[in-house]
């Protein structure tokens, strides 16, 4: 890999009181990739963002972020209510001193770039859709043009058509720039789709028990790839026990014959104990 | 220039929702005019003959330097307690400590009757400015400091860890994160504190000084004068309801725009 590190997590703990949230996390972010990271829920993929964000400091670990900008964009749009939508989109570049005209130009032409219509620029949030906020909130983190950019479950409250939508836009951008992307989703489709590598949480303690990396470019992988290796990775007995979904039978795995298509490859993962010579680890 | 006229633009509209106000108040004039009817005009005047009282003063020009002194003392001391309430109930809200702190001393603070600040302040300060000023200050800055704290402490954890997560610097959490939200506790509280400053500045003239409406009615109660009693009444009634729906209502609309956008509120 030429590429430099964007992310880099080594050997990462934390823990709530007694209670252990993450344990042994290593996590490798090349720039320019996408990295999405499933579990279910309340197994610390939260926190893990937080940590990485910098607004949780690490217990035990280390994580080293890049040296530009990162920005966040959390569940729900988290918009300032009393701004309007141009503000709230340029509230970054405020942070960093930015002269209003420039910022103003500038998260102008990134609103238009994701689709938010002039007219909604001068709205407060609350006049605004929930796919618009969504816009909004995504038009914040990017106007920054950050070389790191964590997302927390950022599309679960949007239909699957605007879903759709903003993954293209995420895309795009992220060709373009060398962002690495940090995605966390309960969606294994939505990961499958985006990322170059999907990377399995399991919960009570948090720990990566699976790493697997979807075929081909995510710009160019179609609806039926995707569905085919979203079924794929459902198949590991890790990711089942993760998710808490019953074993499957062996006649039901299909396993030992790879699709003629081409799946995906499992990668080592240091958590991994399941014993299936299918997945590589 | 953006601000006049929206602000001139949204005077009819304003003015017109006044109507139910004004016909409130004239309700309860008739409810005085009944009373004075039944009880005879030594208890208490019909309002006409108070207003007519009211109007020979201000024409005199006996009552303006009287309502200056008043409303210099009540609003000196109002504005105090809006600048160090506001100021250390935004730092308390900032610490959970200093807000456990601070509720018992709130507390003891509301509690402690204005009067009794009053033989205090005149032991202090004597007949000066001070008295009133000073009395004026204690009664309103536990109600300014409450509003100022309920209003930190409620501010919404996400937009604290958006704030944290897009680095931006103190000056801008004060004046985009935390004062916009926290406008929608202190206004009320202000015009709470707005309506006892002159309480207060008036009971404590009435007590303390020579000079201001205080003095005036303790004048007049005691030529048994009704008539100008309820006449200066009148008067810091009518000023306190000027400067309630004339200055401090038109600035809550104005910074509280983006909550009647939509209709309603948006996504926690």
């Amino acid at each position: 890999m030429t590429l430099g590190f964007s992310l880099q997590v080594r050997g990462l703990d934390h823990a709530y009181g007694p209670t252990a949230v993450l344990q042994g996390i290593d996590l490798d972010l090349p720039a320019g990739r996408i990295a999405a990271l499933v579990g279910p829920s309340g197994c610390g993929k939260t926190t893990l963002l937080h940590l990485c964000a910098g607004l949780l400091e690490p217990q035990q670990g280390r994580i080293d972020r890049p040296q530009g900008a990162s920005a966040v964009m959390f569940q729900q749009p988290r918009l300032l209510p009393w701004m309007v939508t141009r503000d709230n989109i340029a509230l970054g570049l405020k942070a960093r001193g930015m002269a209003r005209a420039q910022r103003h130009q500038l998260a102008r032409e990134m609103a238009l770039a994701l689709g938010l219509p002039e007219a909604s620029l001068a709205q407060y949030p609350a006049e605004l859709s929930g796919g618009m906020q969504s816009r909004a909130a995504l038009a914040r983190a990017l106007v920054l043009a950050p070389a790191l950019l964590l997302m927390d479950e950022p599309f679960s409250a949007l239909d699957v058509g605007l879903r759709g939508q903003l993954h293209q836009l995420l895309l795009a951008r992220q060709v373009q720039s060398a962002m690495a992307v940090l995605l966390i989703t309960h969606d294994l489709m939505e990961a499958v789709r985006l990322a170059d590598e999907v990377l399995v949480l399991a919960a009570a303690p948090g720990r990566i028990v699976a790493r697997y990396r979807p075929p081909g470019e995510p710009q160019r992988r179609g609806d039926a790839l995707v569905h085919r290796c979203a079924a794929e990775l459902l198949q590991h007995p890790e990711v089942r026990a993760a998710f808490d979904l019953p074993a499957q039978a062996a006649a039901d795995a299909g396993m030992g014959e790879p699709s003629p298509e081409g799946g995906g490859k499992w990668l080592p993962a240091a958590q991994c104990r399941a014993e299936h010579a299918g997945h590589g680890c | 220039m953006r601000l006049l006229w929206r602000l001139l633009r949204g005077m009819p509209a304003y003015l017109w929702s006044g109507w139910g106000a004004a016909a409130s108040l004239l309700l309860f004039v008739a409810l005085w005019e009944l009373g004075a009817a039944w009880y005879g005009a030594l208890i208490l005047p019909d309002p006409r003959t108070t207003f007519a009282t009211l109007a020979a003063l201000l024409q005199s020009g006996a009552a303006w330097p009287e309502l200056a002194i008043t409303a210099r003392r009540a609003l000196a001391g109002l504005l105090l307690a809006v600048a160090v309430g506001s100021g250390l109930g935004l730092l308390a809200g900032l610490s959970v400590t200093a807000s456990m702190m601070s509720r018992p001393w709130v507390t003891l603070l509301l509690g402690m009757p204005p009067i009794a600040w009053l033989v205090l302040a005149m032991l202090w300060f004597g007949a000066g400015d001070g008295t009133p000023v000073f009395t004026v200050f204690v009664a309103c800055l536990p109600v300014v400091f409450t509003g100022a704290l309920q209003g930190t402490r409620t501010l919404d954890l996400h937009l604290k860890d958006m704030a944290r997560a897009y680095r931006l610097p103190w000056r801008m959490r004060l004046l985009d994160l935390y004062l916009p939200h926290v406008a929608a506790y202190l206004f009320p509280a202000c015009i709470t504190a707005l309506g006892s400053s002159w309480k207060v500045a008036v009971m404590a003239e009435l007590l303390a000084t020579s000079d201001g409406v205080g003095a005036a009615l303790a004048v007049t109660r005691s030529h048994l004068d009704m008539g100008a009693s309820l006449a200066w009444i009148c008067a810091v009634v009518g000023i306190l309801l000027l400067l309630e729906y004339g200055v401090l209502e038109p600035i809550k609309r104005e910074l509280e725009r983006w909550r009647s956008a939509g209709g309603s509120q948006p996504l926690a």
